[in-house]
């Protein structure tokens, strides 16, 4: 079969990156999968339950970067107990023992000791880069061992995880000879940070193209800062306020006028708008602007700097730009792909919001949209069909109207229709969240024209069962489906058990699927971990503080309904570490 | 809730009630055996930091991470509550103010006049409190140490972070 020794093959492999892609290739014959399997570098475990690390590193002994996905995706929503699991320990151990060159880790949802970290720091020699995402479990200690230990770091990257300040003065452990950071992040900081010790490390650092720093770091020391590193591309701003009269102020716009190569900004996360002037001279060259975390920036402010940032492609902003300022968004932003509005004030009275509007402008203005999250107080099956028809380009599409099951407040019917409208145009519609009155229609359109969907969330949708069998017969390549408060039972669940090993995994909390039906799917189908989480006898105090949990065991009576439940493909079997409220069936 | 009679829940068998509401239990509804929603049953002093508005568990579906930075925002915000410490030379105690309280800068010297019994005089801008040997200053973010007063008001609260009422000797 083969025409070339493997080393061409192998050579020829090296540029297929996309881990679909080798995964597919592996299948072709068993000399591809072994050649492939050798020379396979970057491995991507989308579900740290779905496989063991001993399998992982056999099958993959070449591995250089590991990549784990943990909790549920509700979990960001409270929806998952605490203690539920997702911890990289054991992995850290498997690859330590084993020896593997192991370089680059990335983990998202999961939880991370600071054992964990001390454990990587001393392990791999040519450990370079660490990235976090929406983790927890650990605590400055941890970063210190990091800092202190991986001499060749390259990447220390902490996306919004919830770390505990031990005030370590982790920073100051990067020694005087680690000279080749790329990327530090540490925005989701919460405490106090040596700044003089943060100046001579970026001073020494001439290779930092992206710094997020946290709110403790003052604009003075931003000036200093930018001074040493003019070769920047990502900023994330601490604190951002001062006299605007000041030297220091003045310095640093003088400083930041010396930064040509910023083409990313993000943080404020204190703020004065009148000092916001001083980074006018930079949003020029913007493509990424994240001022989520911005609250003390009115609309007006946001406005005055939107109109300078001509090429953005990516804007995550709070919603108090209101429907006026995506206007200008959209007359000023003719490259924006992606938009992300957050709500600034989930649980208030909605003095400053966004509607139906907003996004029918953006739609208007910015043709090139293929990714959205928009919180809002109300959408319309107009404005969502007219969205549909002026960007038919979505690959991400997630509406969250604040009231859940709000209708379209101008016709009072359900918004089938406008979704309809979105799945019908974007053709390569990949995920979907769905939000607002909605009934078996939109699934059954869902099915119908989703053809490239890979993740539907839905909350608090549908009429019957119908909804969840459209969704699960019609849309192919659908691999994560999570559904809440909606009134999808066993026969949906049971209706095609086959299909759940197509997919990486099923989340449905209450809903209306019974013990009996889950012990049935799980009986059918043993390739599946089919979980039921009962954290119900708990109060959220107790959930919190992690105590007295209730064994949850599958002897209840067979027609109880399951409040929760998480069922996943897995060539591990039932996995060991599940807390006392979760049951494997 | 006024829209349940528009939306005819019972059709979508969706409770939004406020827990605790009696419902017509219709066919299929799921028992309701679990906790009810926490934040308005079990803590009264919570109410006040929350609407009336029922609310829901995970919902609007945002991060934790990213609620609690607005959270922390909102009470740093309104509750108030900018303690910060002032010393006044010679005296071995000190006190504890909130600056929030105060709407400007008469009203806070005022008040520490009162508090250590000292006058500090006028304050000009060019020369400061030209009248007297105590001078209040105040710790910034930078760690420098500042004549009270030159700054606009609400950036002198966001960044101090004392007080010291100093002996002016070079006056």
């Amino acid at each position: 079969m083969n025409y070339f020794p493997d080393e061409v093959i192998e050579q020829v492999f090296d540029y297929v990156t996309s881990h679909q892609d080798r995964n597919s290739i592996s299948l072709v014959c068993k000399s591809w999968y072994r050649i492939e399997r050798l020379s396979r570098q970057r491995v991507f475990i989308g579900n740290c339950y779905s496989i063991s690390p001993d399998k992982v590193i056999e099958r993959f002994p070449a591995i250089r970067s590991l990549s784990l996905k943990g909790k549920p995706h509700f979990a960001d929503f409270n929806l998952v107990p605490y203690d539920w699991g997702g911890h990289v320990y054991p992995w850290i151990v498997a690859m330590a023992k084993s020896k593997v060159n192991l370089e680059e880790i990335r983990l998202k949802r999961m939880v991370v000791s600071d054992e964990s970290l001390e454990l990587i720091s001393s392990s791999f020699a040519n450990f370079t880069s660490l990235v976090l995402v929406s983790c927890e479990g650990f605590t400055t200690n941890g970063l210190k061992a990091v800092a202190a230990n991986c001499s060749l770091l390259r990447e220390l990257d902490l996306q919004e995880n919830e770390v505990e300040d031990h005030r370590s003065q982790w920073l100051n452990h990067f020694p005087e000879s680690s000279t080749s950071l790329v990327t530090l992040n540490f925005s989701c900081l919460k405490g106090e940070i040596n700044l003089a010790a943060l100046e001579r490390l970026v001073a020494r650092s001439p290779n930092l193209k992206t710094l997020r720093v946290n709110r403790a770091v003052t604009l003075d020391s931003l000036q200093k800062i930018l001074s040493w590193a003019p070769q920047l591309m990502d900023l994330g701003v601490g604190s951002f306020i001062h006299d605007p009269d000041s030297e220091t102020f003045y310095k640093l716009k003088n400083t930041i006028v010396q930064c040509k190569s910023i083409t990313s900004l993000s943080g404020f996360l204190e703020v004065a708008p009148y000092c916001l002037p001083a980074i006018y001279p930079v949003c020029s060259n913007l493509t990424s602007l994240n001022l989520s975390y911005a609250l003390g920036i009115p609309a007006s402010e946001l406005i005055k700097l939107i109109r300078h940032c001509k090429r953005l492609q990516r804007l995550w902003i709070l919603d108090c730009i209101g429907d006026k300022g995506l206007e200008v968004v959209a007359s000023n932003c003719k490259d924006l792909q992606e938009l992300r509005v957050f709500p600034s004030d989930p649980f208030g009275a909605g003095n400053t919001v966004v509607t139906e509007e907003g996004l029918v402008a953006i739609s208007f203005g910015c043709k090139k949209l293929n990714s959205l999250l928009y919180f809002c107080h109300q959408m319309t099956n107009a404005a969502l069909i007219t969205v549909a028809n002026n960007c038919p380009n979505f690959v991400r599409f997630r509406l969250c109207i604040l009231d859940p099951t709000k209708a379209d407040p101008l016709t009072q019917q359900p918004l089938d229709e406008g979704f309809g409208a979105i799945v019908q145009s974007c053709k390569g519609l990949k995920r979907l969240s769905l939000s607002g009155l909605l009934t078996d229609m939109v699934f059954l359109y869902i099915g119908m024209y989703a053809e490239q969907l890979e993740m539907l969330s839905v909350a608090f949708a549908g009429k019957s069962d119908k909804g969840m069998i459209y969704v699960l017969n019609g849309c192919k390549k659908l691999r994560k489906l999570e559904v809440r408060d909606s009134p999808f039972g066993d026969a949906a669940l049971l209706a095609d058990p086959g299909k759940y090993e197509t997919m990486r995994s099923l989340w449905m909390s209450s809903c209306e699927v019974t013990l009996g039906a889950c012990k049935a799917l799980a009986r059918k189908m043993p390739m599946l971990n089919v979980e039921i989480i009962d954290d119900s006898e708990l109060t959220v105090d107790e959930a919190l503080c992690g105590g007295a949990p209730v064994a949850v065991t599958a002897d209840g009576d067979d027609k109880q309904k399951v409040e929760k439940m998480y069922l996943y493909r897995t060539l591990a079997g039932p996995r060991n570490d599940a807390p006392e409220f979760v049951c494997t069936l | 809730m006024a829209f349940q009679g528009e939306l005819n829940l019972e059709a979508t068998e969706l409770r939004l009630g406020l827990p605790g509401t009696p419902a017509p239990a219709p066919a299929g509804v799921r028992k309701n055996n679990k906790r009810g929603l926490p934040e308005l049953q079990d803590d009264p002093c919570e109410e006040s930091t929350r609407p009336a508005k029922t609310q829901v568990v995970g919902w609007p579906p945002i991060r934790s991470y990213r609620k609690n930075c607005l959270q922390q925002r909102k009470t740093e915000s309104e509750s108030g509550g900018v303690y910060v410490k002032v010393s006044m030379d010679g005296v071995p105690y000190l006190r504890k103010i909130d600056l929030k309280l105060y709407k400007g800068y008469p009203q806070l010297l005022k008040d520490l006049e009162d508090m250590f019994k000292f006058k500090a005089g006028e304050y000009c801008e060019r020369e400061g409190y030209s009248r007297s040997e105590l001078v209040p200053a105040y710790e910034d973010k930078d760690g420098d140490w500042m004549l009270v007063g030159d700054v606009p008001w609400n950036m002198f609260v966001t960044s101090c972070k004392r007080l010291r009422i100093m002996k002016g000797s070079e006056r």
